[in-house]
């Protein structure tokens, strides 16, 4: 196998952000004093009269945001996951939920990958607060290509939209140009003994746990699911239909995140064994590497929970 | 790694005086006071650099603040560290652990080797400050609630009849979040005078300068308007720290807040009003060459 290209989502998402802002003038910018680590800054340089960098004061940012797009404005915001979510998240649900405001919030640094910085700054709770109010798109892309695709369509679409990005690097695993659908489930790789549906970071590691279990004979499918809301029911239930068990992993709590919209999606309309890979804890300060083993997001523990889940088919 | 332990520092006074329980120490004079913070200085380019991450330079700028805050005026027992009657620090600029951390070294609350484990998987002394730390009484990372909470801690004081005062630190850009403004309109309405908070006003924040994110100014004078007594001091000046602290003390009937003027990154010419050290550590050259001034700086009070 060759050694896979790592690119940071950030940093592509600040460059999709000016590409975009380019050529849309109704692109607007709020950032809260993390514009240099969340990709905002080459927008805000290259446009500083859209460009509005509120302090470290992300409750005003939201608010002030759900404004612009009341006036016709496509307002993006950004910050790190923590303080782009439960910080605000009155302003969010109120004055950009609730009327269904065209604002995008845009956060970095999410999850276990923010590393040293330790367990305030690991947003493991940022997917369940989204996805718990009605009508927002919650995507959480899986390398850099795919970054750029879910920006572009989150851009161009009409309503509230959030994205999760990580802080490190991830491996490429899209192809430049592929072809991306918001809203749609992305078999990664063929298999009809298990599904592992997995999302963000863990992708990369679904395909590599694919790999080791390939070589025991079982042939697992690896299910992108970019899009958490609008959820891609009928994807996940031909999925579950065709391989009669599931995994999902995901670098989130286990409550409220991916596990918990496939389990409910699934329970509904192709009832299989559902087992997680997710966080069962809060973290702590230690190298991106070292947490994911720690706390069980490795290709080998969705290995394991493969296994389970297959061991539980009928 | 075996480099840095060897250049983990300790300053004289503890040497000599530190007594496990804290109560029987022999008060560091103000020579004593400089030493301990050049030793913190130290210590906190050597745990940011061991793990190649965290927050030197607002770090830095609060090292004298702390340092005279630490050993002139806080009470509490090292060995105790929840000891009922002890005085409460809050960190609400929770990133800058590193200063937190190397003071509390210094005080005997945990052994100074321990800093090397910052940052690290299965350490106690983790990237924000968090309460699983002896001597850390606030856990923090997401800035603007450490006054709030220092005020619940006062005035439950109060209520008990017990003596303990409570300190809060802030950063200047911090007190961009609303919150902060909340605690200082609730702190004046409740009349707390068993508070103090510390400004850093070192003029930095994450991106930029405060004045470039976000104009702050008036600032002393908003404080004010807020109900406060605001003092400004010079804080890389220990004797102007104590003359603030101590008029902060003698304020009855309302808080009172000390804002210490500093330079981000003080002591490490490279370091100061630079922005990029924010969040990022020294390298290895880098680290001896910040050791080198702060030596020469240390040598040039000893004259
Ligand atoms: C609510 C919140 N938003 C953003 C951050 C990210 N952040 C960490 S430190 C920092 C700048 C802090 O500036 P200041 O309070 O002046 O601290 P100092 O310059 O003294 O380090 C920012 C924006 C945070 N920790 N919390």
């Amino acid at each position: 196998m060759t050694t896979p290209t790592l690119v940071a989502p950030r940093e592509v998402f600040g460059k999709t952000l000016l590409y975009m802002g380019r050529k849309d003038p109704r692109i607007v910018v709020l950032g809260a004093d993390l514009n240099k680590s969340t990709g905002a800054w080459a927008f805000m340089q290259e446009f500083p009269g859209r460009s509005f960098d509120l302090g470290i004061a992300e409750q005003n940012m939201m608010s002030m945001a759900a404004g612009f797009a009341a006036s016709g404005k496509i307002p993006v915001t950004t910050t790190f996951a923590v303080f782009g979510t439960g910080r605000p998240y009155d302003q969010i649900r109120l004055s950009i939920a609730q009327p269904r405001q065209n604002v995008k919030i845009v956060v970095t640094h999410a999850g276990l990958l923010t590393g040293e910085d330790g367990m305030s700054a690991e947003s493991i709770e940022d997917i369940a607060l989204m996805l718990a109010l009605p009508g927002f798109t919650v995507a959480v892309p899986s390398d850099g290509p795919e970054t750029d695709a879910v920006v572009r369509a989150v851009l161009t679409m009409e309503g509230p939209a959030f994205v999760r990005l990580p802080r490190a690097a991830l491996p490429v695993i899209h192809r430049d140009g592929f072809s991306f659908r918001l809203g749609k489930a992305e078999t990664m790789r063929p298999g009809d003994d298990v599904a592992i549906v997995a999302c963000g970071a863990l992708v990369a590691i679904a395909l590599a746990a694919a790999e080791h279990l390939a070589r025991e004979g079982v042939q697992a499918r690896v299910v992108n699911l970019a899009t958490l809301a609008p959820l891609d029911e009928e994807g996940l239930a031909q999925a579950a239909r065709e391989t009669g068990a599931v995994v999902t992993a995901e670098e989130h709590f286990i409550r409220g995140g991916l596990n918990s919209v496939v389990s409910q999606a699934l329970a509904a309309r192709a009832p299989v064994p559902v087992e997680a890979v997710a966080l069962r804890s809060y973290g702590e300060s230690g190298k991106p590497t070292e947490l994911f083993e720690k706390y069980g997001l490795t290709p080998a523990n969705i290995v394991a929970a493969a296994k389970r889940a297959i061991a539980r088919k009928r | 790694m075996s480099e840095l332990k060897d250049l983990i520092a300790r300053s004289r006074w503890s040497a000599t005086h530190a007594s496990a329980n804290g109560t029987a120490k022999v008060p560091p004079t103000v020579a004593d006071l400089a030493d301990i913070a050049s030793v913190v200085r130290k210590n906190i380019l050597v745990m940011t650099t061991a793990v190649n991450s965290g927050h030197p330079g607002g770090s830095l700028s609060a090292t004298d603040a702390l340092v005279t805050l630490y050993f002139k005026y806080l009470r509490y027992r090292p060995s105790e560290p929840a000891w009922p009657s002890r005085d409460r620090f809050v960190m609400s600029k929770a990133h800058a652990s590193p200063v937190v951390y190397a003071v509390l070294a210094e005080a005997g609350f945990f052994p100074r080797e321990e800093l090397l484990t910052f940052r690290r998987i299965d350490s106690r002394i983790q990237g924000h400050t968090h309460i699983k730390t002896p001597g850390v009484e606030f856990s923090g990372g997401s800035l603007g609630q450490g006054l709030s909470f220092g005020l619940g801690i006062a005035l439950a004081a109060r209520l008990d009849g017990a003596a303990h005062r409570t300190w809060v630190m802030l950063g200047d850009g911090e007190c961009d979040e609303g919150q902060v403004w909340e605690a200082a309109m609730s702190a004046a309405h409740y009349r707390v005078d068993n508070i103090t908070a510390i400004v850093d006003r070192n003029n930095g924040q994450n991106d930029r300068h405060t004045n470039e994110a976000m104009g702050l100014e008036p600032f002393a004078d908003k404080w004010r308007a807020f109900g406060w007594e605001a003092i400004e001091c010079d804080g890389h000046d220990i004797a102007s720290l104590a003359a603030a602290y101590d008029t902060a003390l003698a304020v009855k009937g309302k808080p009172a807040i000390v804002i210490a003027k500093t330079v981000k990154g003080k002591g490490v010419s490279f370091m100061e009003n630079n922005m990029a050290f924010h969040g990022k550590a020294a390298t290895m050259d880098e680290l001896r060459q910040a050791f080198d001034e702060i030596d020469a700086a240390m040598r040039r009070v000893a004259v």
